[in-house]
């Protein structure tokens, strides 16, 4: 496999070249993707029209740039976002069904979320707060009951299907309790849902995402080095325990404020990072290529699901869950097949 | 005898089975050392406390009057390298990148690839007689050339002190022999080389100071023609024996008389 060095100044990095090539094209297909969201939609622009009204000219600027680049965006950030996650705890958990949504945090975040909403109403910042308190909870929970048999393994996963389990039954539980109005607004809401973002909503989520990916980069290196096993890791310089703290944040962190503003969006965190592996060809769980992934099938899905019942509009969790289960079926009977 | 690696009354211990209590160790700095003994008498234990892969219950390792403890991590792996007894490479990665991976504690966040880097690489990959493999997966491998590549890789990460937990477990008859004199070669060079060795008669041959562990404790520790008696050995080993000179080499050879 050849290497790329990359040269900026003092920045130098290397690069598998089919990395390099995997994440263009994915770029290009979400691209592509986004294109197609712009275009289509109640009523069709043309993709002429669409790049005119993202350069402030031609008749549908308010319906793109207001309505429908922030959904667009939101599915591409959003779904970046869950693919991250996923690879984070897939790395942690060495297990493809290490992911956050099998495992409670999705659940967790949403427990969070609903709990900040019937309690005190809720900004975005709230709800984010929450969604991270709640889903770290969660992780707290399936870590000190499954700590015993360490972070790999099929106990954990079990654990956590379990804590999942639990916390659904209670945020229906929330759910029904609720006021009617929060009640309502979180039904909608429990499925994953983009239906209706816009800028303001999506600005704050965006904003926290940026943070948590850059400092996944930041821990990028450390984390390719950890591929070499706990003991060379540590006497080649990493610093373990904080390196998978870290991440463990990063992980819940894009979780959380995924599910503060879309609600629990399942299976993309599961299945981007192991398709974009795939793709890249390459060694361990790589973030990259998860990022991309997730990206491309949050965006593709939310379009499916405005376009297969049009002209009632899905929550994209449905379309998520409805692809995702086959393939976790498909990755249950695998696994379990492991001696 | 100088040494800047000292352990100070180590009590060693995985979870409730203590290994080695109050041990007290200098490693002699520009020397071949090499750590003796009958299996589990905690000679990887000991190695593993050096790199901080294991904390001690009580006493202190110090390198250079610092406990290793207090170092910053990427600080300490570039004065101490470590070659584990298995280490398992990344899937599909190339000889070139698995040494290149010795370099991480001389990277930073911005820097991850320097002229440095590139350098060391290429020198630790002639240095162990890699080189010509650069380009071959790992897996691809055979024992022997698979354990040249992590001594090379250990070797990228150009630290004055080598520590290697059984470094010649996986190999045939030749290749341990090429294998321990690299490591003569490199203590010639300067470098400070502690090894856990499983064979008495290469430990004697190659190290010039020895540490004959029995039961967590240190049993003797010195050059090996000054401490090596049949005594010793039954001591260590439980087993009767000859020692002889060497014909080729002139030191200690070990005979079972069982």
């Amino acid at each position: 496999m050849s290497a790329l060095v990359v040269r900026a100044g003092r920045v130098a990095v290397r690069m598998e070249r089919r990395a390099v090539v995997t994440a263009a094209a994915l770029t290009v297909v979400a691209c592509g993707l986004a294109l197609l969201g712009l275009c289509q939609g109640a009523t069709w622009y043309t993709p002429g029209e669409v790049l005119a009204a993202l350069t402030g000219r031609g008749g549908g600027t308010l319906v793109i740039t207001e309505w429908r680049m922030p959904r667009v965006c939101a599915a591409l950030v959003f779904g970046a976002a869950l693919g991250v996650a996923g690879a984070v705890f897939q790395n942690l958990t060495r297990n493809a069904l290490g992911s956050p949504d099998i495992i409670g945090l999705d659940a967790g975040s949403y427990t969070g979320a609903l709990a900040v909403i019937t309690l005190v109403g809720g900004t975005s910042l709230q709800l984010a707060l929450g969604s991270v308190a709640g889903g770290l909870a969660a992780a707290g929970v399936v870590y000190a009951l499954s700590v015993k048999s360490g972070l790999s393994g099929m106990r954990l996963i079990v654990v956590g299907i379990a804590v999942n389990a639990m916390l659904t039954a209670l945020n229906g539980w929330i759910v029904l309790r609720a006021e009617l109005e929060v009640a309502i607004a979180a039904t909608g809401w429990s499925a994953g849902s983009l239906n209706g973002l816009d800028w303001d909503e999506v600005a704050l989520p965006f904003a926290l995402i940026g943070v948590l990916l850059a400092l996944l980069g930041v821990l990028s290196h450390a984390v390719h080095q950890a591929a070499l096993g706990d003991e060379l890791a540590v006497t080649s310089g990493v610093d373990l325990r904080r390196l998978r703290l870290l991440l463990v944040l990063v992980g819940v962190g894009c979780t959380a404020v995924v599910t503060s503003a879309a609600g629990p969006i399942v299976f993309v965190a599961l299945a981007a990072p192991q398709i974009g592996r795939r793709l890249a060809g390459s060694a361990g769980v790589p973030f990259v290529p998860a990022a991309l992934t997730g990206a491309v099938l949050l965006l593709a899905a939310d379009l499916a699901a405005q376009t297969l019942l049009a002209p009632v509009a899905l929550p994209v969790g449905v379309v998520t869950t409805a692809i995702g289960g086959a393939y976790l079926i498909w990755l249950l009977i695998k696994e379990a097949k492991k001696p | 005898m100088t040494a800047r690696l000292t352990a100070r009354d180590l009590t060693l211990a995985y979870g409730d089975r203590v290994v080695s209590t109050k041990l007290t160790v200098d490693v002699p700095d520009g020397a071949f050392t090499a750590i003796v003994g009958p299996n589990a008498c905690g000679k990887s234990t000991l190695l593993r406390s050096f790199v901080r892969l294991l904390q001690p219950v009580s006493g202190v390792v110090h390198f250079d009057g610092q406990d290793v403890t207090a170092y910053r991590p990427k600080s300490l792996a570039r004065r101490l390298g470590f070659l584990p007894q298995t280490a398992t490479a990344p899937e599909a990665i190339a000889v070139q990148h698995l040494v290149a991976r010795g370099r991480y504690p001389h990277q930073t966040f911005l820097s991850t690839w320097s002229d440095a880097d590139e350098a060391a690489t290429s020198a630790a990959m002639a240095a162990a007689g890699v080189a010509d493999l650069a380009h071959r997966p790992v897996e691809s491998l055979s024992g022997g050339q698979r354990q040249r590549v992590w001594v090379a890789m250990v070797l990228a990460q150009e630290t004055p002190y080598l520590l290697l937990d059984e470094p010649t477990t996986y190999l045939d008859i030749t290749h341990q022999y090429q294998l321990l004199s690299l490591l003569s070669r490199l203590r010639d060079e300067g470098r400070t080389v502690i090894t856990v060795l499983h064979d008495i008669n290469q430990a004697a041959r190659y190290a010039d100071h020895l540490i004959a562990l029995r039961d967590g404790a240190i049993a003797a520790e010195g050059p090996p023609s000054e401490i090596l008696t049949p005594a010793l050995i039954d001591a260590v080993f439980d087993l009767p024996c000859r020692i002889i000179p060497d014909p080729h080499t002139h030191t200690p050879l070990i005979i079972p008389t069982l």
